[in-house]
């Protein structure tokens, strides 16, 4: 036995030292955003004997470029990952529980769609958005954000909705549901589960993404992602302040993943580990 | 093409079947398949958007110069080079992870909460925290723990950008490919490994013949995933070196010719052959995939 638990003292001790590396920039980053510059480029670091101080979120709070990207990514994420659902809750419903021959084609050519790199539909889309003023839009934005994670989506639901008993919807058939009410008083219902992961997903996605966001918003549509590459300019050399936007722009979805991260890893394998 | 078994043909709901899919599959062809046809066309015309109005067909002149010119060569090998790189130590440490997550540990869902994080952090964060509060080589965190060795400091970023870079992106992935092995293993049978263990099988045995095996197609599963984001790999060479021969793969080079260079031919060009080099890749990932289908 005594050999047993000193095993589980060394394992337990490894995966906490390797779990506590992997997040250390983060932590680091934490630690650095309570820290004044001159404490944050100090040589040796300073771990924990620091003035600590709220100036730098103070700082970035006031700033109203943190605001305007804050609630442009609220709304790009937002608007698009509802847009995705609106399309594809229909779509994987016919997949599941209408399907014909062409179905698995139809998945599979969703899935190949995710294969094509965005830099390979970049030149049309920029001149189109140019020509149609929907350049710097949020509502193009996340119009283009929804195409990009519309496969993903219609996959989770439709392995999703597979899971759902026909037998359930064919019960609410024979009362006379109607299609409308037997998709949104039983399927709804019964998936909800399912499709509240699939929100989070494509809304973590959507929040991250850093091609389409940082290549097409300039001023008055820029999120998150824009307001921090900005600081790649020289201004990247204030660290704590770096480390406070940082932060901030990384914890609405950050707690989202910690609360559904096994759906949200597993979602995008497109269900092919389960 | 075979119909999927395990579901039910029910004909009479067919119409409305194909009504609801409909709207879907019209944005995929709006923001996918059209402007793939543009850029076929375009990568076929002498387009600069200094002069718009001379648009003549050129054939595949601007493939000829891409493949002539100095700087497509070292993007393509960039390109291969990071998606390796990334995906080998992602991988590589994902599964040591893994391996030590499965074993008996105390706090393991704490554990995967520390694990997970990195990889919800949106590129130009990461990018930016490790370029400059780990990798700066004054006063940057790495630089201190070499001097604690007494190693000279080391300029990541002007020594070896690319690395750099897939470092980074390594991180960011490490927790995908570490919680997709990890839940893997969980399913995997213990007593399986329990008996071998009685048998008096050495782990590195154990490891090899029973564990590996049955991670196989979940590894197989990481890489493609992987690498279909890892070919798109944009904003952490944007906010940390900006381009550059060093650093510049297929997706930066596409970018900087039609943003930089405003030459639409060539940047058409180029984004083609990138597509190209994902449909290979791809072929495999939609069979793997495609698979799970019927299982």
């Amino acid at each position: 036995m005594r050999t047993r638990r000193t095993n589980r003292a060394i394992v337990t001790l490894l995966a906490w030292g390797a779990s506590l590396a992997i997040a250390f920039p983060l932590l680091w980053a934490l630690l650095t955003s309570f820290k004044t510059e001159l404490e944050a480029v100090a040589f040796p670091p300073r771990f924990l004997s620091f003035d600590w101080t709220l100036a730098n979120y103070r700082n970035v709070l006031a700033d109203g470029d943190y605001f305007h990207a804050l609630i442009n990514s609220v709304v790009i994420a937002g608007g698009s990952s509802a847009l995705v659902l609106a399309l594809a809750v229909p779509a994987a419903w016919s997949m599941a529980f209408a399907p014909t021959r062409r179905t698995r084609g139809i998945l599979l050519w969703m899935l190949s769609t995710k294969m094509l790199p965005p830099v390979g539909v970049f030149i049309p889309i920029f001149l189109f958005y140019r020509d149609w003023g929907l350049l710097d839009s949020r509502f193009g934005i996340a119009l283009l954000l929804a195409a990009g994670n519309l496969p993903i989506a219609a996959w989770m639901l439709f392995s999703n909705f597979r899971e759902v008993p026909g037998e359930i919807l064919e019960a609410a058939r024979m009362d006379g549901a109607s299609l409308w009410q037997e998709v949104v008083t039983v399927l709804a219902p019964l998936a909800l589960p399912g499709i509240a992961s699939t929100f989070f997903l494509v809304f973590t996605l959507a929040w991250n993404e850093s091609f389409w966001t940082l290549n097409l918003a300039t001023t008055e549509a820029t999120p998150l992602t824009a307001f921090i590459a900005a600081f790649s300019s020289p201004q990247g050399l204030f660290w704590a302040r770096l480390s406070a936007a940082s932060i901030l722009s990384i914890i609405p979805v950050l707690l989202i993943g910690w609360l559904c991260q096994r759906q949200l890893v597993r979602g995008l394998t497109f269900g092919a580990v389960k | 093409m075979t119909a999927v078994p395990s579901i039910r043909q029910r004909s009479y709901l067919r119409g409305p079947g194909r009504l609801l899919i409909a709207p879907a599959i019209l944005l995929l062809v709006a923001a996918s398949i059209a402007p793939l046809i543009v850029t076929i066309k375009f990568s076929l015309t002498d387009y600069r958007l200094l002069f718009p109005n001379s648009t003549g067909f050129v054939g595949l002149a601007n493939f000829a110069h891409l493949l002539a010119s100095p700087d497509f060569w070292p993007a393509l090998i960039n390109t291969l080079l990071l998606i390796a790189v990334v995906l080998v130590v992602s991988i590589a440490a994902g599964l040591a992870l893994a391996l030590l997550l499965d074993g008996p540990v105390l706090g393991r869902g704490a554990l995967r909460l520390l694990v997970i994080s990195p990889f919800f952090v949106m590129p130009p964060v990461s990018a930016l925290l490790w370029k400059n509060l780990l990798m700066q080589p004054v006063s940057g965190l790495f630089a201190w723990l070499a001097s604690l060795v007494g190693l000279p400091a080391f300029d990541w970023f002007s020594r070896a950008p690319l690395l750099s870079i897939a470092l980074i992106v390594a991180w960011q992935w490490l927790p995908f490919a570490a919680l997709i092995l990890l839940t893997s293993l969980q399913s995997f049978s213990h007593e399986l490994r329990e008996a071998a263990q009685l048998d008096g099988a050495p782990p590195l045995a154990i490891l090899r013949h029973l564990v590996l095996p049955h991670l196989a197609r979940p590894i197989a599963i990481v890489v493609m995933i992987e690498t279909i984001f890892l070919i798109g790999i944009f904003a952490e060479i944007l906010v940390t070196t900006g381009g550059g021969a060093a650093s510049t793969n297929l997706a930066f080079q596409v970018y900087a010719q039609a943003m930089l260079r405003y030459d639409v031919g060539a940047a058409s060009a180029a984004g083609l052959i990138a597509v190209v080099f994902a449909n290979i890749l791809a072929l495999f990932l939609v069979r793997a995939v495609g698979r799970s289908l019927e299982a």
